[in-house]
């Protein structure tokens, strides 16, 4: 069982959240020319790391509020959680 | 190569087996073959076993990490069909259908194939119309397809709750008769040694720390056991194909994630197909043990651990309960996972890369061990021809970007779900 620290209701059990994938995938701006390289990376490419991972999930059944979490992907060591609007590299 | 046989058997025996051969060597790598393969699961071996019988290319390696057959050969649930929809899946299944059936003796080495059917569970009207569908679609492949109503169903898996008031009543079912099980140790064993025979090297614990790249074409690999080079290398390593492409400086649509299986204590005989659940992702078959044979969802986040967390073994095997319910007396014997290639729409890839000289074999989500001879088949043919075949046609690497996907299941690029 996972334990997950949301940022706004503190430890929980994995059994409240739902997975959200990659958090490092970012949308291309809409206000500039994007390329079918830049689509293609955005909707299907990911880098799938083993070892530091940022990655989406939601409290479900907690406050629905959608978190940023950085987990090991080799040992499921979680190091960290942010809030959605916080920058990964803060 | 000693054949196995009746006669060798009994010859054996008077010296108390004592003097078999080995199945395979422990060679030591060369410093240049004409094909390497990396990953020794049933894939890799499977391809180099069909390069060297179809396509007479013998001077081959294949690196291993580990030990042959560890991976995921060595931890599915044996599963083999051919029920899908879309032509491009059907039609490259059906093939292997084939290849299994004749893979004893094609080997030498009794693989337990073992086409015992299985049914596809429908749990309501609608879902009964969608399986209709699937099996009209897999008959007009030449695939064998019987779409059951409840009677039919209840009289083949009586143990299945067939009560008024459950959740999910059972409506009927989809069951292809020729799908089945085998023996998947015996599958990597049996190629393994086949392979061995004709000439290739089957190298273990070497693992593959970078690879020689200039002017867009390869040029071999850097390993634990020093640089071998080769003009041409096929990836087949399932899970761990991101670790690889980064090395490469590839990024792929394909996600690894972690999936569980588990056994029962072993019983009297009682179910002699394999089924799955329609309302959920649960399946069963038993194994010639008597184990009951178990698995279900992903775990549902991204992981390379190849060991299970507990509560997705508790949703799966809440729904086995509740398709049969006498599975909630049996005591667990064993629980492991595996770690999937789960490509973004559920569809493997068997191509070429951009890089010459450089072939991918990945994506297999959940279906690998039933596709290996089709695989190895494929994939050898496109490493010796350096193009694709017809049936691997619709597995190329490009059709993301140009919106031919494969969704056999429709459901999106959450590979978590799928």
């Amino acid at each position: 069982m996972l334990h997950i620290k949301c940022p706004h209701c503190g430890m929980r059990s994995q059994n409240e959240f739902s997975y959200g994938g990659d958090a490092s995938i970012k949308r291309p701006e809409l206000n500039k020319e994007i390329s079918d390289q830049d689509w293609d990376n955005f909707v299907y490419n990911r880098k799938s790391l083993r070892g530091k991972h940022w990655e989406l999930w939601q409290h479900l059944s907690g406050c629905r509020q959608w978190i940023k979490v950085e987990r090991d992907t080799s040992t499921h060591e979680i190091f960290n959680t942010l809030k959605a609007n916080e920058d990964i590299s803060s | 190569m000693q054949k196995y046989s009746l006669f060798n058997l009994i010859k054996n025996a008077l010296s108390n087996h004592q003097n078999w051969d080995l199945a395979w060597k422990d060679p030591t790598p060369k410093k240049e073959y004409d094909v390497i393969i990396i990953g020794g699961g049933g894939h890799g071996l499977a391809t180099a076993y069909y390069l060297a019988k179809e396509h007479n290319i013998t001077n081959v390696a294949i690196i291993e990490k580990g030990w042959i057959g560890g991976g995921n050969v060595g931890r599915n649930t044996t599963i083999i069909r051919s029920n899908y929809m879309h032509d491009d899946n059907a039609l490259f299944s059906e093939f292997g259908m084939n290849l299994w059936r004749k893979m004893s003796q094609d080997l030498n080495y009794n693989v337990m194939f073992s086409p015992r059917g299985i049914i596809n569970l429908a749990h309501s009207d609608a879902q009964m119309n969608v399986y209709a569908r699937r099996g009209n679609s897999m008959r007009l492949n030449g695939i064998d397809a019987v779409l059951l109503n409840r009677e039919e169903v209840k009289k083949i898996i009586p143990m299945a709750d067939f009560s008024e008031n459950v959740r999910f009543p059972i409506f009927g079912g989809l069951m292809q008769p020729s799908a089945g099980t085998a023996r998947h140790d015996a599958v990597a064993w049996g190629y393994a040694r086949q392979a061995d025979s004709m000439g290739v090297d089957i190298i273990q614990n070497c693992e593959v720390i970078g690879f020689d790249v200039t002017g867009g074409k390869i040029n071999g690999i850097r390993t634990s056991r020093g640089n071998i080079k080769s003009k041409k290398i096929g990836l087949c390593v399932a899970g761990s194909t991101n670790i690889l492409a980064e090395k490469l400086n590839m990024t792929l649509p394909i996600e690894t994630h972690l999936l569980q299986a588990c056994v029962s204590e072993p019983v009297k005989p009682v179910l002699d197909k394999v089924v799955t659940f329609g309302a959920g992702h649960f399946y069963v078959s038993q194994s010639d043990k008597g184990e009951m044979v178990m698995g279900g969802d992903l775990d549902g986040y991204n992981s390379y651990a190849q060991r299970g967390n507990l509560p997705t073994l508790q949703h799966v095997l809440t729904e086995g309960i509740a398709m049969m319910p006498f599975l909630s007396k049996l005591k667990m014997l064993r629980t492991w996972g595996g770690i999937m290639d789960m490509s973004m729409d559920g569809s493997p890839i068997i191509d070429k890369t951009h890089i010459e000289g450089l072939y991918l074999n990945c994506g297999w989500c959940y279906g690998g061990f039933k596709a290996t001879p089709a695989s190895g088949w494929t994939f050898a043919h496109t490493i010796a021809q350096d193009k694709v075949h017809e049936l691997n046609a619709g597995y190329s690497l490009n059709r993301f970007s140009n919106g031919y996907l494969l969704d056999e299941k429709g459901l999106g690029t959450k590979t978590w779900i799928s």
